[in-house]
Parts: C-alpha cells; sequence; structure tokens
C-alpha cells in the first residue's frame, strides 16, 4: 500500500509517496538522493546508517519510514551550517583524521553528535561504550575516540569551529 | 525518485587523450592535445571539481585558472590514502602548497597503469612505490613548462625564475600558475628533468592532512553504493548458496507480481531483482524459491581439515625449498620440535557491501564502480557483454575498504549483465549475508613444521609441509611453477633469520570448492602467523626470551632487528609487566617492509582477553606521509588482529554458516588497546608497501602473549575457537 509521508529533511520540508513498508534508510537514500546515510548491514549491527529522527540517532535501516511520518530528521548532509561552515563534530573527524575509507563516518559522526545531547562531558571509557554499534573496518579506532572527544569539547564551546 | 546524478566523473576522458596526440606515447608526460577545456568534463561529481577553463599539463596534472592543481591518478582510495600521498610527491615538486591541491580519478588508460604490474591495480601494497617517481617527474615536467611560459612572457632566461607556492617570479614580474597554465599547457614538455634531492624534501616527509576527509565526514563522497544514474533500476541479488551450484529453475512471479518490481534476471548460479528501489528488490528477492543444482554439497568444516590434513601427510609434494640435507640434519639434532599449525578461511568484510552501477548499450558500456582492478574489469565485463574493452569505460568511486575483494569482478559482471538484460543502467547492490557467503576468502591452510634444534637451542635443521588452496590457479595460473602456488608459501620461504642450511619446505595443492582470492597481506597472513609462532615456540624451548631469541638469529645489521627493537622498546619489553599481563612480540617481513608488533593482554579465569596495549613498528625505507603510515599501521594491526580473534567463515553442505555481523564479529572499539606507532625510514633501501605489513605480525604477537598467558600451545585460529573471550 502506498503511503504519503511528510518529513522535516535537513530544514526542509519533504513530501515522498513510498510503499507501507518503506525502510527509512531507503527512503533517503533512494527517493530524496540523501546518499550519505550509508548502508553495510541493513540488520542493525553496523551503525553505518544512523541518523536523527527527533533529534535522535535511529539506524535507520531498522525504521520504517512511515514511522517517520511528521518527524524531523537530519543526516550527515545536514549537519554542516548553510554556508558550509562544519558541525563541530565534522570538522573534529576532519582534523584528527577520525576515517581512512570514510564508509563508517557519517554513521559514525551522527552517533557521536547524539552523544553530545546524553553525555556531553563523556570520558573516552563512555566515548568507547557508546559506539559500540558503530563498526569500522579500516582505523584502529583512535582517532575516531580522539576526533569524538574534541567534537564534545567543541561543541560545548559553543562552535569553534573550521570554515571552510 | 530522485533526480539528482550522483555521477562522480572521471574527469579525463579517454576520447580527450586520444585525441590527436596520435600514438599513445607513454612517458611520464604524456602529449595531450586541445589542451585549454577539451578535456573539461561534464557532471564533476561533488567531489572532483573541475573548471572548464582547466589547463591539462600532463596526463597527471590540470591547472585551474585560480590556481588550483588537480591531479589525476589511476590508484584506487580505499583508506590507505594515495589520494593524498601521490599528490603530495607531485606538489612538492611542481613548488604549490597543498591546500590548492585536489585530486581525480582517472580513467581507464595505459598511462595510469601501476608500474609494476602493467595494469590499472591496486594491490600489493604498492600504490605509492609504483607511481612515486612518475609522480614526481610529472609535478617537476609542470614546473619546467610553467617557468617556460612565464619565460617567454617576461622575455627572460627561465633558469632566474624563482618557483614558490604556486607562483613563479622574476625581478619585475610574478604570476600565479593559474595566470600561465594556458600557456605552460602549449610547451614543449622536457624530455627529462631533475628531480629533487630527498633531502631537500620539504612536503614529502611530512603530515600533509588527507584530500579525502572533508567529503568523507560530510556525506559527498561518492562511494559505489551511492551513484546515481539518470533512469537506473536497483538491483538485488541471490547467488547459489551452495559453491559451485547453478541455477535450474526460478518461478519469478512472486517477484513480478509486486509492485516497483521491474524484471528478475537468471544468471547461471544466480538471480536478480530489479526493481524501483533497493529494498523493493531486496525483499521481492526473499519471495522467490529458485531450485538450485548440483554444487559441493559434501563440503563442510570436517572436510576442509581432513583434506588439507592428508596434504600435509601426502607422500607427494611439490618442493617449495630445497637447501642441503634436511632429513640428515635432522637425526642429528639435539632436540626435535613438531607442530601443525592452521589458519581458517577467512572473509574480507569490507563495511561497503560488493556493488556496481552498469549501462550496457549495444555499442558500449559505462561502470560506475568501487574497484581494485580497472583494466580486468573492463576487460571481463567486454567479454562478458560483447564488446571490446575500449568500449567500456570505468569510474572508479570511493572504496569503502577494499583489503583485496574489490579486485574481483564478480559484482561488476553481474550489474553489466542486468543492465544488458534491463536495456537500462542498473545500480546493483549485495545484501551483507551475499557478502560473507560469496567472497573470494582467504584461503584455509595448514602447516606441519618439524625443526631440528642444537645444543643451544637454535634451529640446525628445518623442514616444513604446507598445504593450502591454490589463489593462482584461477587467477594468475602463469606463476605456479614446478607446482608451487608462491601465495601458498610466500612468508615461509624467504631467509629473514639465520635458519639452517639444511631446509626442506614442500606443498601440496588441495581441491576445495572454496573460491579464494586475496586477502590483505596474502600469503603473508596465515604464513606469517605460522612461521613467527613457530620462532616463538622454539625459543621456549630453548628456554630463551622471546625477544632475546630472535636478536640471536638475526644479523647485527639487520632491518628486522631494528624494526623488532624498536617494537619491543614501545611496549617497554625492558621491564616486565605488571603482575597477571603477558606479551607477546612478532616481526614480519612482505610487500618490501617490516614490520613488528607487539602486545600485552591479561587472561581471566574464564578464558576471557583483555587487550591492555600494542606497539606497531614498520620500516618502510621511505615514508611519504608518515601521519598515513601511522594509520595504516593501525588499521593493519586491527584487520590482523579481528582475524586472530573472531576470523573464519564455516562450512556445511558447500555452504557459508555466517551470514551477517551477528555471526561473524569484528573488533569493536571497546578491544581496542592503545596502541604506539613507530615509523622507520632510513638508509637507502628500497621504498616498501605500506597497506599491508602491518597485518602478519598482529596474530602471532596476540597469540605468543596468550600462550605465556595460558601456558597451553595456541596452534589453530580463530581464537575463539579455541575457547577465548574478548571483553
Ligand atoms: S545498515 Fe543500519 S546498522 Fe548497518
Ligand atoms: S573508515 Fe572504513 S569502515 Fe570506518
Amino acid at each position: 500500500m502506498a503511503l504519503t509521508l511528510n518529513m522535516t529533511v535537513n530544514g526542509k520540508a519533504r513530501k515522498v509517496t513510498v510503499e507501507s513498508n518503506a525502510l527509512l534508510s531507503d527512503v533517503l537514500r533512494v527517493n530524496l538522493g540523501l546518499t550519505g546515510t550509508h548502508v553495510g548491514c541493513d540488520t542493525s549491527q553496523c551503525g553505518a546508517c544512523t541518523v536523527h529522527v527527533d533529534g535522535v540517532s535511529v539506524k535507520s535501516c531498522t525504521m520504517l519510514a512511515a514511522q517517520a511520518d511528521g518527524a524531523t530528521i537530519t543526516t550527515i548532509e545536514g549537519l554542516a551550517a548553510p554556508d558550509g561552515t562544519l558541525h563541530p563534530m565534522q570538522a573534529a573527524f576532519k582534523e584528527h583524521h577520525g576515517l581512512q575509507c570514510g564508509f563508517c563516518t557519517p554513521g559514525m559522526v551522527m552517533s557521536a553528535v547524539d552523544l553530545a545531547r546524553c553525555e556531553p562531558n563523556a570520558s573516552e571509557e563512555q566515548i568507547r561504550e557508546w559506539l559500540e554499534g558503530n563498526i569500522c573496518r579500516c582505523t584502529g579506532y583512535h582517532n575516531i575516540v580522539k576526533a569524538v572527544k574534541t567534537g564534545l569539547t567543541d561543541m560545548q564551546s559553543g562552535g569553534k569551529v573550521a570554515a571552510e | 525518485m530522485t533526480d539528482h546524478a550522483n555521477t562522480p566523473d572521471t574527469t579525463v576522458t579517454r576520447r580527450g587523450l586520444l585525441a590527436g596526440a596520435g600514438a599513445l606515447v607513454i612517458g611520464f608526460s604524456l602529449p595531450l592535445s586541445g589542451r585549454r577545456g577539451a578535456l573539461a568534463a561534464a557532471d564533476d561529481g561533488p567531489v572532483w571539481k573541475t573548471s572548464d577553463e582547466a589547463a591539462q599539463i600532463n596526463a597527471w596534472l590540470r591547472i585551474g585558472p585560480d590556481g588550483s592543481v588537480t591531479v589525476v591518478t589511476g590508484r584506487s582510495e580505499m583508506g590507505q590514502g594515495p589520494t593524498t600521498a601521490l599528490p603530495q610527491a607531485l606538489a612538492e615538486e611542481l613548488g604549490v602548497p597543498m591546500d590548492r591541491v585536489t585530486f581525480a580519478m582517472s580513467p581507464v588508460d595505459p598511462a595510469y597503469n601501476n608500474t609494476l604490474f602493467g595494469a590499472m591495480i591496486t594491490g600489493g601494497s604498492t600504490s605509492v612505490k609504483s607511481d612515486f617517481e612518475q609522480m614526481r617527474r610529472a609535478g617537476a615536467s609542470a614546473r619546467e613548462m610553467l617557468k617556460a611560459a612565464a619565460a617567454e612572457k617576461w622575455g627572460v632566461d627561465a633558469a632566474e625564475l624563482k618557483v614558490e607556492n604556486g607562483t613563479i617570479s622574476h625581478a619585475h614580474h610574478s604570476a600565479t600558475f593559474g595566470e600561465l597554465a594556458g600557456a605552460a599547457a602549449e610547451m614543449e614538455a622536457p624530455k627529462d628533468v631533475a628531480l629533487k634531492k630527498p633531502a631537500d624534501w620539504t612536503l614529502i616527509g611530512t603530515d600533509v592532512k588527507r584530500l579525502d576527509t572533508h567529503a568523507k565526514a560530510t556525506g559527498q563522497a561518492t562511494f559505489g553504493i551511492d551513484v546515481v544514474v539518470p533512469d537506473m533500476l536497483h538491483a538485488a541479488i541471490l547467488q547459489a548458496p551452495t559453491f559451485g551450484a547453478t541455477l535450474e529453475s526460478v518461478d519469478a512471479k512472486p517477484a513480478t507480481d509486486m509492485k516497483g518490481v521491474a524484471q528478475v534476471v537468471e544468471l547461471d548460479d544466480a538471480i536478480m531483482v530489479l526493481a524501483d528501489t533497493w529494498w523493493t528488490a531486496d525483499q521481492a528477492l526473499s519471495k522467490l524459491s529458485p531450485k538450485w543444482t548440483g554444487g559441493a554439497e559434501d563440503l563442510d568444516d570436517a572436510k576442509v581439515d581432513r583434506v588439507l590434513t592428508e596434504g600435509l601427510d601426502a607422500a607427494e609434494a611439490a618442493q617449495a625449498v630445497s637447501e642441503g640435507d634436511a632429513d640428515g640434519a635432522l637425526s642429528g639434532a639435539a632436540k626435535t620440535v613438531e607442530a601443525t599449525y592452521s589458519a581458517p578461511y577467512l572473509a574480507h568484510l569490507t563495511m561497503e557491501p560488493m556493488t556496481a552501477t552498469a549501462d550496457v548499450r549495444a555499442d558500449k558500456a559505462e561502470l560506475w564502480l568501487p574497484t581494485q582492478a580497472q583494466t580486468w574489469t573492463a576487460g571481463a565485463v567486454a567479454k562478458a557483454v560483447g564488446l571490446k574493452p575500449e568500449q567500456v569505460t570505468i569510474h572508479t568511486t570511493f572504496l569503502g575498504g577494499g583489503f583485496g575483494r574489490r579486485a574481483e569482478q564478480d559484482f561488476a559482471l553481474q550489474a553489466a549483465q542486468a543492465s544488458k538484460a534491463a536495456g537500462r543502467p542498473v545500480k546493483l547492490v549485495w545484501s551483507r549475508p551475499q557478502d560473507v557467503r560469496h567472497d573470494f576468502y582467504r584461503p584455509a591452510s595448514k602447516v606441519r613444521f618439524t625443526v631440528g634444534l642444537d645444543e643451544d637451542g637454535l634451529p640446525m635443521a628445518w623442514k616444513a609441509r604446507v598445504c593450502c588452496p591454490s589463489i593462482a590457479q584461477r587467477m594468475l595460473p602463469s606463476m605456479i611453477k614446478e607446482g608451487v602456488d608462491p601465495f601458498a608459501v610466500e612468508g615461509l620461504t624467504e631467509r629473514a633469520y639465520a635458519l639452517p642450511a639444511d631446509r626442506s619446505i614442500t606443498y601440496v595443492m588441495p581441491e576445495l570448492a572454496v573460491p579464494v582470492g586475496f586477502w590483505r597481506s596474502v600469503g603473508h597472513s596465515q604464513n606469517g602467523f605460522f612461521m613467527e609462532a613457530m620462532i616463538d615456540e622454539l625459543a621456549d624451548a630453548a628456554g630463551m626470551d622471546p625477544l632475546e631469541y630472535r636478536r640471536k638469529l638475526l644479523p647485527q645489521d639487520s632491518r628486522h632487528r631494528r624494526v623488532l627493537d624498536a617494537a619491543a622498546d614501545a611496549i617497554g619489553w625492558s621491564e616486565a609487566p605488571a603482575e597477571g599481563r603477558h606479551r607477546g612480540i612478532a616481526v614480519h617481513e612482505s610487500f618490501g617492509s617490516i614490520a613488528a608488533e607487539a602486545i600485552e593482554v591479561s587472561v581471566d579465569g574464564d578464558n576471557k582477553v583483555t587487550l591492555h596495549r600494542a606497539s606497531a613498528c614498520v620500516d618502510c625505507a621511505v615514508a611519504v606521509n608518515p601521519n598515513i603510515i601511522r594509520q595504516q599501521m593501525e588499521s593493519a594491526l586491527v584487520y590482523g588482529l579481528t582475524a586472530a580473534m573472531f576470523g573464519g567463515v564455516s562450512l556445511k553442505n558447500g555452504q557459508v554458516q555466517e551470514g551477517n555481523f551477528d555471526r561473524i564479529d569484528v573488533m569493536r572499539l571497546r578491544h581496542m588497546p592503545p596502541v604506539e606507532v613507530r615509523i622507520i625510514a632510513e638508509g637507502d633501501a628500497e621504498m616498501g608497501g605500506i597497506g599491508e605489513p602491518g597485518t602478519p605480525p598482529a596474530a602471532p604477537a596476540l597469540v605468543a602473549a596468550l600462550r605465556r598467558a595460558t601456558g597451553k600451545p595456541i596452534r589453530s585460529l580463530p581464537l575463539t575457537a579455541e575457547g577465548f573471550t574478548f571483553g
């Protein structure tokens, strides 16, 4: 059955008509062309597909698009300011090379930003625990932890941000 | 449906390269004609920006009117950093700061071949080594052409010009590269250029920031699964679950009845559903009940073990090393140590699943995909769809991991066949279970060592029998010499240690239906483990400290010894570990570099292991970008540790049992110990590789630490199958 959904995605009102069983990840990537959200497993195990739904991080491969009707969604593409100024977490991943192939990065960044909501002063231990559901096959993880630590601090200081 | 195109354009086209250039004379400076604007690309991807006004100076370099420099490379970016290190090498000679430099992926053309392989291939830890000189020559040549343009313009002697920061100046004149680029492109490329001496390098050897992080941190980078081609269909695939089986029949109706499904495509050994979204295609696929026939149904773990063991016991074997009289020497040994080691089949598990997008037409084909082997892919696709290789255009996207898996062409061929059948572009994306169950695995292998020790516990007779499925058989059969697949024995036959004069290594090539291929560090991945774990056992047999034992077997001036010492120093080997902690160390040479790693662990009463710290040292002779080298050493260590801890697929009825990350675990953040990385880059040895050498020492270092902690021999991987868990 086809449904028409209304969502605010990265600040813009979007209307999509999709099948009732459509996944949020698929709708974001295919219908809305937001391919920055990646898919690595489809079964909520790798974290590559993490986005924010109403400000909370969600693995979009396990959420039906229908459940996001009326919701406000942020993807990696919507994190930077409209003028291109990077979000402090993106700037920190860039600065600390918290990535190699970069496929896991959008999910890592989106999860890390949500950590700031829950635990703005997270310790290294808490960062490791928080990112337990995000798999990276390339890095040694350390640069990711460094990046998240810096990102959290910079988010608090209200935007020591790197201009691009 | 989406309306925006997300197709990374390989900004330099084959047509552009060939137009008017006559024969393709491949040197460091490929002559190009119709320069200004002629090579400008339509539809630039978000990352690979160029300008219509950009001037193509030579095959590797384009300079925009704003002075921006685009370095064109044929080496695929899968995280290992060639798209930073190679532009860095070029910029060193060109004389331009890195913040003006970007990169673009090249089309398939011999100009961009890996100079060590004679084809466009990214593998064997060769990217920087292959292109290092070529890139520097391209930069130097362009610099001279820019100077010639300036000299002509100002009527001065080119030798008097100063080049700095993307600007050329003379007493009363100054112009930017951008201002001179158009004229420079018309200049004759110099026949020979002098390159800077290493002592004069100011960029090479520094921690230049990666050029790919911005695109990757903002979601702008186009990976294979991100490609969007107008009018494309999305394909999901189900391949014959049993190795070697073929499709007998399938009723497509349950799928085609579904809304959004366009077509079901049958291949000899797979079915694909083409639909308007990937999820629809995958859902439709699950509605089908295909009949498969044949295949290696009797294949399971027990059979693999039996076949490999039979190989160890076989009377007939090929001789990989035959030096002196190993049997004779053994009979005079003070002590004989025999040990049989084994390693499992390993999947690659790139984070990005296998994927390719293809648009196959009657007279041409275009593919967008993450690949490590452009030349092979163009050739294989051409053959499969009835075209000539030059009718196939390949656009290389970012690779969400490669590790050797993307040197294969299976996913490209499937996408091409789907597009041919549909008469439309098709993007194929494998599900994770398909990825795990249809890999070209690191071969399972067994080795039996029989080593005779003298009175001092040093080896005086050395025998090894290897039984390992052949990678070369399928991929590079001409490499098999006198029955020996070099990939099966590499890492066992070399002589870094002072091994006995009496040495025999024999090889048996078993026949097993599991497809095998290149997996990060290839034969070294298991043989590094076998060899170093055995050396460690010999140290115990000799009653010596494992570091001291290795040092005794390594000449005073050996690079191996220096690397080993550095890794030991970095973990504080000279001080005993804290109560309850245990260490292991290993060193191994592969791909021209020598890597040593040390790991400190503790094990609780339930065999639960904690990794406390690690060190990794590499001697790669020349370090272009130390920061990327540190990243790759950590990366390779984690890749090796993951395999040692959790790796391995199990087989039943000819099928891989694992499917997703719930059954096949990988190292997570919480497992990762702090690592100190050290780099040795001195002396005049040839530049070594960096992507792979850090993988082989990981397993033996960890195993040695666990052996010391538990007092039990550990000769088989993964460690989870040996009763260990990881907290
Ligand atoms: S794709 Fe959603 S968790 Fe892996
Ligand atoms: S950087 Fe490749 S998976 Fe994380």
